[in-house]
Parts: structure tokens; C-alpha cells; sequence
């Protein structure tokens, strides 16, 4: 090894290696997993009231002709609340949202709501997470959009950013 | 006041860190001695004052000081003290500055204990020591002071993820850290040899106790780690190729590499270029793996908080540092005379072919982690699983056992092949045996690689051995004998791995209290279940007795809650015995009553650890056994009065 291109081979390796973390960085779309349960239908569930005002959450509700979201959140998770107003605007914009409680008590949900508003129609409650793993779900927040026909078209990990908002809508609206 | 007393002499340390870099760089480019006579005591300056504000932030988690910002979203008044001692490192500021107080030290370490090496490389290499400790203080200071004010106070803590409330996080991730950091010293160590155009024997036995030193913490730390892993996750794996433990394998695979080449050069001076750019791998590793960790861009479980910025501030260290090291090998590493030559069958032959499998198998772990980036690059985001890993990095670690038997075995500079065929055959012997006994009791029932990997841990115990015979025990040098630990300990915890994924049994079934289940001859009672209360969670607990052959031990699986955060996590309880563990996890109550049990006989499962380590121990034995005579004559000196 007394000289030649060899020698500046691992640079080379490693400036390769470099391109890709700060790809890895650049990419806000990887946050967004391609679920094994897209295009699934929606696993079959009832789940009790969750929250004082709102009714409690079947999965028949989804397969009403109409697309739906359904957020799955708990009332102990920071993301979840710092999803909240992204939460807010979609549904002031006419998405209609339903969410899951995962793991949670009833006073604690309505307090919950009553701090960071109540974009919900529906709230089941999942005490034991057996919805949420049947959905393939890793953690809270998680939010998937299901078509009119109860089958699952999209599904979002962690927590909504204001700049998921448009994205959303407009796959709400693509699956009308 | 401790906060800003913290803060401070975080500060100062730095200014201190840009202080001995400017002594060293233009001491040495100016050949001025009044210059460089300041570099050593201001390094150990700096060692102090960042080991100061590293105690402050302890004293801060001990004392669950809510107006800071960092205990308030980490601790919790309520925990027990040494999860509170524990937090101080259980987060990403805390972890960074745990970091770099112990990169200070270990540049004290040098300043003071290094004797041998050229006054100009030891010099550059306390400059390079300096200018990264510079970049991770400014990482602190800018992008992540832990020691920032919550103002008002909080009235208490967010808690610490209940799976760390764990004795094992008390102690492991600062294993690794020492481990990652000790690396460090022998990037520097390459670097300084590079700027001053001194590579030989000297420089690698300047720079071996480093690199074993870190290679025994690193392999402390990732066995430590997997046994963490296996009881605490409940889900009765020891490995799962995970990216955040593949950051640890992957500095420990380099470091392994460069032990055995680091001997090569010390030994033989052979392997000069091949030395240094292993040393600068190693640390990169190190890097990248805290990259990977810390940027969050390969975790998809959103507990992790992603921190862009935080990802951007490592990402440019990296380009710096890994980036100028590889930039000046480039340049340097050309006018750095060859080492001396060696016949294809000699020991360092054979361990340019250990060196090459690791950097392969260093190689496959690297894509394999990093694919999920890579395709992501091209559309979709797609992982490779733990099938890539084992089929491929499986076989290549096979080879390299072999390879093992048959190093120790051979001469350095030249052997002939056939006296060495000649030593080969009772480990060879052993290996056919043990194909014959297995294919007999096992043919189909186990998998091709468990099988093999039996037959290699034989062949590896045996030949691990052999160096010692014909030798006077009492006096065979101890690095001889650490190597045969170590080596050795490969062997055992191979066989652990093998006899576990060759006779695992698994059993998952409901229980009602009072139902029996029998399984690889154990009878498994479940007597009952009621709840109990500890210090910050409550729980499930079962009571299960597991019998067999007339004895009868008591089981008490858990599923816990902790109340902050919110969270249930699964104690698997645990029954050790001399072949193999009894392994017991309490799942969910279904609706009629019954109770989800999962229940695994794993033989001689608690090899995989022991032979960990056996690894370290070698190690220890190897520094001791290398080292004794210089810590000797240091001690005299500083006796006689010549210190410093």
C-alpha cells in the first residue's frame, strides 16, 4: 500500500456513508412506515365509552361508505397531545376522526380533551391493547385513514406535524 | 447554584480542550518545548473540571432538582435512589456529557501514564484527544446543555421509562460508553502517529492496553446488554439485531480486529497502514453507532424523541472527524514505511484472515442495518430481519472460529503446513465426533447452522487448549493464558447459542389457577395470582411452581404498571439450572378467567453469557499480563520523585 486510488478508498466509502445519513436526515417521509395492513380491511372490534361525551366505537363504523380516521392515542402520551391541534384543524376542515384510548381511565381522557380540545366523534376504549396490536399498531400516536369500505388506505406512525396536515386531506379526499 | 456551578466548569473545560489542541499544534509545528511542556498538565485540568460538572449533574438527579429542565423530563422524586443516579445517564444530554468526562479522563490517562511513545507522536496524540473533545463540549454547550433551568420549577418529574428501572441500565450503558470512548484514545493514538510519520512496533505497544482495555469494557457492556435484553423484554431472546445493539456490535467487531492486529505490529512490526486505518474504524464505528442511536433516523418506535438538529450537530462531527482522519491516512499513509514481510503460512497470516472476516462481517452488520436507509434512498423503506443476519453473518463467524483453532497454533514467520495439520488433529477429531454423535441424535431435527456451530465449539474448546500443553503452567505468561480465556470463552458461548436455537422449547398456553402443564420434563404448576405493590408500580404476580425429577423451585413472573409514565412491562421470572434455564412470562388475563402463560426450557442458554464473560477475562489477563513491567517501572519513578 505505498500509494494509488486505494488509499482513498474509505474516504470514498465513507463520504458514500455520509450522503446517506444526511439523506436519512433530510427525509421527513420516513416517519411514514408502509404498514403490512394497508389495503386490509379493518380488524372487527367493539370498544366501550372511553370518554364522558362521546359515544363508544365500533368497527362497523367505517364501513359506512364514507372515508373516516382513526387516531389512536392516550391520554398519558406527550406526543399525542402535541398532536392535538394538528388533530383540530383536520377536523375543522370536515375530516371526521374517531379515536382509540389506549391503556386509559375515563376521567383521565375527559380531562385530557377538555385541555387540548376533542377533535373525536367516536372514542372506544382499548384498556388491554388488543385493538391496537390486532391493527399492527407499534405505539401511540398512530393515525390510519380507512376508506368507506372499512379497509385501511394509509396509516401514519408517531405523532401529526402541521406539515402532515395538507398530505392528509388530500388522501382523505382521494379515497372519497 | 450546583446547575450553574455545572455549567461553568463545563465551559471552562472546553476553553481548557481548545487550549491543549492550540499548545499541541503549534508547539509541535513551531518545535517550540515551552509550548508543549503545557499540553499534559492542562489535559489533566481538563479531565478534573469536566469530572466536576459530570458530578454535578449526579448530585442534581440525587437530590431531584425539578428547576432543572433535564431531571424534570427525566426523573421522579418518588424513584428509588439509584434509578435516580442511574437517570443522570438514562438520557440523551446526561449520556453526552457522561461521554465526554470520560474522554477527559482517559486524555489524562495518557498525559500521565504514557512513557514509551516519541515525545511528537505523544504530543499530536494528546492534540487529537483534545480537538474531539472539543467537538463533543460543543455539541454540549450548543445543542444540548444539561444543565438548562425549567423556570417556574416543575412541581415533579416525568419518570424514566419503567424498562430502565433496571439495576442493568445502572451499569451497562456506561460500560459501553468507557468501551466507545477507550476507542477514542487509539483514534488519537493513530492520528498523532500519522502527523508525525511514526508507525512501528513502539506506537502499537503504546496503543495496545488501550484497545484492550476498551475491547474488555465493550464486550462487559454488550453481554451485560443482551442478558438486559433477555429478562427484561420478557420476549426470551438474547439478540435481535437490533440497529441500537448493532451499534454496539459494530465497534466491538473493529476492536476485536485491531487487538489482534495491534499484536501483529507490536510483535512482528507487520501490518503498519492495516493498524492505523483499523484504528480510525474503530472509533468511526463508535461514532456511527451513536449516530444511529441518538439521531433516531433508523428507530421507527416514536418513544425516541428524533431530534434533527441534534442528528445535523453529530452528522458534521462525524464529517469531521472521521472524515480528517481518513483525509490525512490518504495523504500520510504512503511515506509510512512498509512493515516487515511474512510467508502465507505464518501466524500473522492467519490473522490477516481473522482480520478480514471481521471486516466482513463488520461489512454484512453495517448494510444490514443501514438498508433500511438505503432502500429508503430508492422509494421504500424495507429492513432486513435477523434471517440476513444469521444466514450470512452466521456462517462467516463459523469460519472464523475455525480460523481460531488453527492461529494459536501456528508460528509467526513461517511454519509448515503439515507440522500444523499435525496439531490440528484432536480438535479435528473432536469436530468429527461430534458431527457423528449429532447427526445420530439430532439429524433433522436441528437446524444446519446450530448444528455446525455445536461441532465448532468443541473443535474451538479443544484447540483453545492446546497452546497451553507441553508448557509449565506456572510459567506460561498470562497473555498467553488470556488468550486462551478468551478464546476459550468464544467456544463456550458459541455453544450456548447453538444448544439454545438447536433445543429450545417453547410452550404458550392458558392457565387457570391450579392447571398443570408439562413440558421438556418439567411439570409447571400454576398455583395462583394476586396483585402486589412495590415503591412506584403495581402488579400481577403468579405463583408457579416447576418441578422435575422431584425437586421443586417457586417461579413469580410479573406484569407490572408503573404509574409515571404509564406503562406495563412483563417480569419474566427466571429458574437457573447447571444445564439451562427455566423461563416464565405471565401474558394477559382472557375473558374467562384463565391466564396467558408462556413458558421456554432453554439449554444451557446461560453459556452465551458466561463465555462473554470468559472473552473479558482473557482480556484483563492479557493487559495485566502485557503491562505489569511498565506499571512496575512507573511506580518506582513516582516514588524516586521523577512524576510528571
Amino acid at each position: 500500500m505505498k500509494s494509488g486510488w486505494l488509499l482513498w478508498l474509505p474516504l470514498a466509502l465513507f463520504a458514500a456513508l455520509g450522503a446517506l445519513f444526511l439523506g436519512g436526515l433530510l427525509h421527513p417521509e420516513e416517519r411514514v412506515i408502509t404498514s403490512k395492513m394497508i389495503g386490509k380491511p379493518l380488524p372487527a372490534f367493539t370498544l366501550p365509552q372511553a370518554a364522558s361525551d362521546r359515544p363508544a366505537l365500533v368497527s362497523a363504523e367505517f364501513a359506512q361508505g364514507k372515508p373516516r380516521l382513526l387516531n389512536i392515542f392516550a391520554s398519558w402520551c406527550v406526543p399525542c397531545a402535541a398532536e392535538s391541534p394538528q388533530l383540530m384543524a383536520l377536523a375543522q376542515a370536515g375530516v371526521p376522526i374517531d379515536g382509540i384510548a389506549i391503556r386509559d381511565a375515563r376521567e383521565d381522557v375527559d380531562a385530557f380533551l377538555a385541555r387540548w380540545g376533542n377533535p373525536y366523534s367516536h372514542i372506544g376504549l382499548d384498556a388491554r391493547s388488543s385493538v391496537q396490536i390486532a391493527l399492527g399498531s407499534s405505539g401511540v400516536p398512530e393515525t390510519f385513514l380507512i376508506d368507506g369500505q372499512g379497509r385501511i388506505v394509509f396509516q401514519h406512525v408517531g405523532d401529526i406535524r402541521a406539515e402532515d396536515v395538507p398530505g392528509i386531506i388530500a388522501k382523505w379526499k382521494a379515497a372519497q | 447554584m450546583i446547575a450553574e456551578l455545572g455549567l461553568a466548569a463545563l465551559w471552562l473545560a472546553a476553553s481548557l480542550a481548545l487550549l491543549q489542541l492550540a499548545l499541541a499544534a503549534f508547539g509541535l509545528k513551531q518545535g517550540r518545548e515551552d509550548l508543549l511542556g503545557g499540553v499534559r498538565p492542562v489535559a489533566v485540568t481538563q479531565a478534573l473540571l469536566v469530572a466536576l460538572a459530570f458530578l454535578c449533574l449526579v448530585l442534581l438527579f440525587l437530590r431531584s432538582d425539578m428547576s432543572v429542565l433535564l431531571v424534570a423530563m427525566n426523573s421522579h422524586s418518588a424513584k428509588p435512589w439509584l434509578y435516580k443516579f442511574a437517570g443522570t445517564w438514562g438520557n440523551h444530554e446526561g449520556s453526552m456529557l457522561l461521554w465526554v468526562t470520560v474522554m477527559g479522563v482517559a486524555g489524562a490517562g495518557v498525559a500521565l501514564f504514557e512513557r514509551t511513545l516519541r515525545r511528537d507522536t505523544h504530543m499530536a496524540t494528546l492534540g487529537a484527544q483534545a480537538a474531539i473533545s472539543l467537538g463533543f463540549y460543543a455539541f454540549l454547550l450548543f445543542s444540548s446543555n444539561p444543565f438548562a433551568r425549567l423556570d417556574p420549577p416543575a412541581p415533579d418529574g416525568q419518570g424514566l421509562n419503567p424498562l430502565l428501572q433496571d439495576p442493568g441500565l445502572a451499569f451497562h450503558p456506561p460500560t459501553l460508553y468507557l468501551g466507545y470512548v477507550g476507542l477514542s484514545v487509539a483514534f488519537s493514538f493513530a492520528v498523532g502517529a500519522l502527523m508525525t510519520r511514526n508507525v512501528d512496533a513502539a506506537f502499537a505497544r503504546a496503543m495496545r492496553p488501550w484497545v484492550l482495555g476498551a475491547w474488555v469494557l465493550l464486550t462487559l457492556g454488550i453481554t451485560a446488554g443482551s442478558y438486559w435484553a433477555y429478562y427484561e423484554l420478557g420476549w426470551g431472546g438474547w439478540w435481535f439485531w437490533d440497529p441500537v445493539e448493532n451499534a454496539s456490535l459494530m465497534p466491538w467487531l473493529a476492536a476485536t480486529a485491531l487487538l489482534h492486529s495491534v499484536t501483529v505490529l507490536a510483535t512482528r512490526d507487520a501490518l503498519r497502514a492495516w493498524t492505523v486505518m483499523l484504528a480510525v474504524v474503530a472509533f468511526s464505528m463508535s461514532m456511527v453507532g451513536t449516530f444511529l442511536v441518538r439521531s433516531g433516523i433508523l428507530t421507527s418506535v416514536h418513544a425516541f424523541a428524533v431530534d434533527p438538529e441534534r442528528g445535523s450537530f453529530i452528522l458534521a462531527l462525524l464529517a469531521i472527524y472521521i472524515g480528517g482522519a481518513l483525509a490525512l491516512f490518504g495523504l500520510r499513509v504512503g511515506t509510512v514505511r512498509e512493515g516487515e514481510q511474512f510467508e502465507m503460512m505464518s501466524r500473522e497470516a492467519l490473522l490477516v484472515v481473522n482480520n478480514l472476516l471481521l471486516t466482513v462481517i463488520l461489512g454484512v452488520v453495517l448494510i444490514g442495518t443501514l438498508y433500511p436507509l438505503m432502500t429508503e434512498a430508492f422509494g421504500h423503506k424495507v429492513s432486513v430481519g435477523p434471517p440476513y443476519f444469521d444466514r450470512i453473518a452466521g456462517p462467516l463467524a463459523l469460519i472464523l472460529m475455525l480460523a481460531m483453532i488453527v492461529g494459536p497454533l501456528t508460528r509467526w514467520r513461517r511454519d509448515r503446513a503439515g507440522v500444523v495439520a499435525g496439531r490440528l488433529l484432536w480438535p479435528a477429531i473432536v469436530m468429527l465426533g461430534l458431527v457423528a454423535v449429532l447427526a445420530v441424535t439430532a439429524w433433522g431435527r436441528i437446524g444446519v447452522l446450530p448444528f455446525l456451530g455445536l461441532v465448532v465449539a468443541g473443535g474451538v474448546a479443544l484447540g483453545s487448549l492446546i497452546p497451553l500443553t507441553k508448557r509449565n503452567l506456572r510459567r506460561t505468561p498470562l497473555f498467553i493464558w488470556g488468550m486462551v480465556i478468551a478464546h476459550l470463552g468464544c467456544a463456550v458461548s458459541l455453544a450456548g447459542m447453538a444448544s439454545e436455537s438447536a433445543f429450545n422449547v417453547e410452550k404458550l398456553i392458558a392457565m387457570a389457577p391450579g392447571d398443570s402443564v408439562e413440558t421438556a420434563g418439567w411439570t409447571v404448576r400454576f398455583d395462583r395470582v394476586a396483585p402486589i405493590a412495590g415503591d412506584n408500580w403495581t402488579a400481577m404476580q403468579a405463583d408457579v411452581s416447576a418441578s422435575r425429577g422431584g425437586a421443586t423451585a417457586r417461579l413469580r413472573p410479573q406484569s407490572r404498571f408503573f404509574t409515571s409514565p404509564p406503562t406495563t412491562t412483563t417480569e419474566s421470572a427466571i429458574l437457573t439450572k447447571w444445564d439451562g434455564q427455566l423461563y416464565v412470562v405471565l401474558g394477559d388475563r382472557l375473558d374467562d378467567g384463565r391466564w396467558q402463560m408462556r413458558i421456554w426450557w432453554k439449554p444451557f442458554v446461560t453459556l452465551i453469557w458466561l463465555g462473554g464473560v470468559l472473552i473479558a477475562l482473557g482480556g484483563v489477563l492479557a493487559i495485566i499480563g502485557r503491562e505489569r513491567r511498565g506499571w512496575a517501572l512507573k511506580l518506582r519513578q513516582i516514588r524516586a520523585g521523577e512524576f510528571g
